[in-house]
């Protein structure tokens, strides 16, 4: 999970990483306020959780009263990539004289921490990291030794600077603590003092770890829909697309694949469900329910290969959904496993035809 | 004789009280699984399906020394602890069954087994079945007929329904390997194939990959590489999901532009793997490469 960059820096300045004097802000008046306490010039930041905020104008400088009212009113007007804008942050204006680059990932290749460092910040560290690998250093952190010093001697002699330690200590401490997928300075400013600042804060947390992160728990179903709600409070993995044939299935990778056979025949799947392992009548019966309210599924693909998931339990699922609700979407079944024959009988005698194989039964969905 | 698991294999199943650990070690009995104790902290004296339960690893060592194997059934905020205490206790196979570790736990347990020589399987996987000797997991067993091919395998139930395409096409699996759907797991596609290079019994490897990571990219790297190599055959899930989502496993996502289905179909067909657009086109695509 994302955080917004103010939960972000609420963190660094909890572990003393030097930020700009700021403030949040959810109209011109607190922007007002905020400035005044902090002095302009003044930087005013969207809050939104989508990438290239930037560039879609939500962050503008103010020089004085004026200046403010009008930038924040505009950036409080924006929907960045289908995100609303309700919160900016006012910050005091810095004249930096260097940017750098400083972050902490979990390399799912080392299986360990990895540190980035560039002596370039501001900007896209993968585009750099391709350009010229030598402008980029990269050193993983041993999770069971932790951080030490020859580390930071090694990020210092990078950098040329010797007033690092407190920040790559503070940062490593937050991406244990707070379980981050990413923990993330950019750009690391250096002012005309030589004074260091994180201009920007970025921390993604661990999703499986959010249940030790409480902190943030509210936050999730925030942003959710209407389906995806249901979906999480069933306990299943949903996914939103694009197209009009819903996917119904047991397994992420099976799923997946389901998806991709409907694509395969030239169809295009509405959205990803996953009923898991060992489902039974009741889960499959509120999966199908959250199929036929869909209104984008034009018809909906039913692929279940049974293994501790029972036939006959997904056909009386199936059975229950229908019995409430009429549809004219088209459904189609895939059912193979454990008890299959007494399932498919059961569909046979509700007028539901049942495959044998995931890609006839995917040929047949697309068909019209 | 198979990889990872065989005839000598003799289990240890921790969190075997659980719905899920008692379910399971009910089907692994049946299909044939040495399973000797159990455990479950504060449950010692109970038997499951015949199978006593000890309070901790060490009791059962006590009284079983011979158990080689673990499976872990412990739920996500117990994982942890009980994936350190058989690492302690020595167990050099370990098979984790339960999903959403979190990744930074996952990460000291994973370089913790390394040091100390111990096979982590997983987390987040359906574990391994060696047909028809032993199986340590969750999957149905009734698709994997005995055979000599071995399966790889990021997923779970997409693993069972190409096991079933195999076994329907007289083509049976010697191993069937699930390495899990997590960002970090403890044993990669390359590791799980150098054992079945070593295996006599088997002749040709499915690599079952999906969108995240770059384990089937440095598997391509590792792949042509290899002077002496067994065939493989790979499929790839999620050409039609959208970036940015994880879809269902932890470690199934395109982030910033990387991880696509693409991108890893393109890194196996460079070094001559051929990747299948279908599961049922896996079995033609092995006996072409079986006749080579």
């Amino acid at each position: 999970m994302k955080l917004y960059e103010y939960e972000a820096r609420q963190i660094f300045e909890e572990y003393k990483i030097p930020v700009p004097k700021w403030g949040l802000a959810s109209n011109a008046e607190e922007a007002l306020k905020i400035a005044k306490e902090i002095s302009f010039p003044v930087v005013v930041k969207a809050q939104v959780l989508v990438g290239g905020r930037g560039k879609a104008g939500g962050i503008k400088f103010a020089n004085n009263e004026d200046e403010l009212i009008k930038v924040t009113n505009s950036i409080l007007n924006l929907t960045i990539k289908g995100e609303k804008v309700s919160k900016v942050i006012i910050s005091k204006y810095l004249d930096i004289k260097q940017e750098l680059f400083l972050s902490l990932i979990m390399d799912r290749t080392a299986r360990k921490p990895l540190i980035l460092a560039s002596r370039e910040g501001g900007i896209d560290i993968e585009q750099i990291a391709k350009e010229d690998p030598k402008k980029v250093l990269r050193i993983h952190v041993n999770p069971l030794i932790g951080l030490q010093d020859f580390i930071i001697r090694k990020i210092e002699d990078f950098f040329s600077l010797k007033n690092i330690k407190s920040i790559v200590y503070a940062l490593y401490e937050i991406f244990t603590k707070y379980d981050c997928e990413l923990a993330e300075i950019n750009p690391l400013g250096i002012t005309n003092n030589n004074e260091i600042y994180a201009i920007d804060a970025k921390i993604i947390i661990d999703d499986s770890a959010l249940y030790r992160q409480n902190k943030f728990g509210e936050r999730i179903d925030r942003e959710l829909n209407e389906f995806e709600m249901i979906a999480r409070e069933t306990g299943f993995s949903y996914v939103e697309h694009d197209g009009d044939i819903g996917i119904i299935s047991n397994g992420a990778g099976l799923t997946m694949t389901t998806m991709d056979m409907v694509q395969y025949y030239g169809g295009r799947p509405a959205n990803f469900l996953d009923i898991g392992g060992g489902a039974d009548a009741e889960i499959v019966y509120k999966a199908l329910l959250i199929q036929l309210k869909h209104p984008r599924a034009k018809s909906i693909f039913i692929n279940i290969l049974g293994g501790i998931t029972r036939c006959d339990e997904v056909a009386k699922g199936i059975i229950k959904a229908l019995n409430e609700i009429k549809t004219n979407k088209k459904i189609v079944v895939r059912m193979k496993g454990t008890n299959e024959e007494i399932g498919k009988k059961m569909l046979n005698e509700v007028g539901i035809y049942t495959y044998d194989e995931m890609e006839e039964a995917a040929k047949e969905v697309v068909r019209t | 004789m198979a990889i990872l698991i065989d005839n000598n294999t003799k289990v240890l199943v921790q969190g075997i009280t659980g719905k899920q650990g008692s379910f399971h070690t009910k089907l692994m009995l049946e299909y044939g699984t040495k399973i000797l104790a159990g455990v479950t902290p504060g449950k010692a004296g109970q038997y499951v399906h015949g199978v006593p339960v000890f309070n901790s690893v060490f009791d059962a060592l006590e009284k079983f020394p011979e158990i080689n194997t673990s499976i872990v059934f412990v739920p996500a905020s117990f994982a942890t602890d009980a994936i350190f205490e058989a690492i302690e206790a020595n167990i050099k196979l370990i098979v984790v069954i339960t999903e959403r570790i979190p990744m930074h736990d996952a990460a000291k347990f994973v370089n913790y087994a390394r040091i100390k020589g111990t096979i982590i399987i997983g987390p987040n996987c359906p574990g391994v079945i060696s047909p028809p000797y032993s199986k340590v997991g969750i999957m149905p067993a009734h698709v994997f007929k005995e055979g000599r091919i071995g399966i790889i395998s990021r997923s779970g139930t997409l693993t069972y329904e190409i096991a079933y395409k195999i076994s329907k096409a007289n083509l049976g699996i010697s191993t069937a390997v699930g390495i899990g759907g997590d960002a970090i797991i403890g044993t990669d596609f390359i590791e799980i194939y150098e054992m079945f290079l070593k295996d006599k019994d088997t002749d040709a490897i499915v690599l079952i990959g999906e969108i995240g990571g770059d384990l089937e990219e440095r598997f391509a790297t590792y792949y042509s590489s290899l002077k002496n190599k067994k065939p493989v055959v790979a499929f790839i899930a999620g050409k039609s999901a959208p970036e940015g989502k994880r879809m269902g496993h932890a470690g199934a996502i395109i982030s910033m532009g990387m991880g696509s289905a693409k991108e890893k179909i393109e890194a196996f067909n460079k070094v001559g793997i051929k990747v299948a657009d279908k599961p049922d086109e896996i079995p033609k695509l092995l006996y072409e490469e079986l006749k080579r």
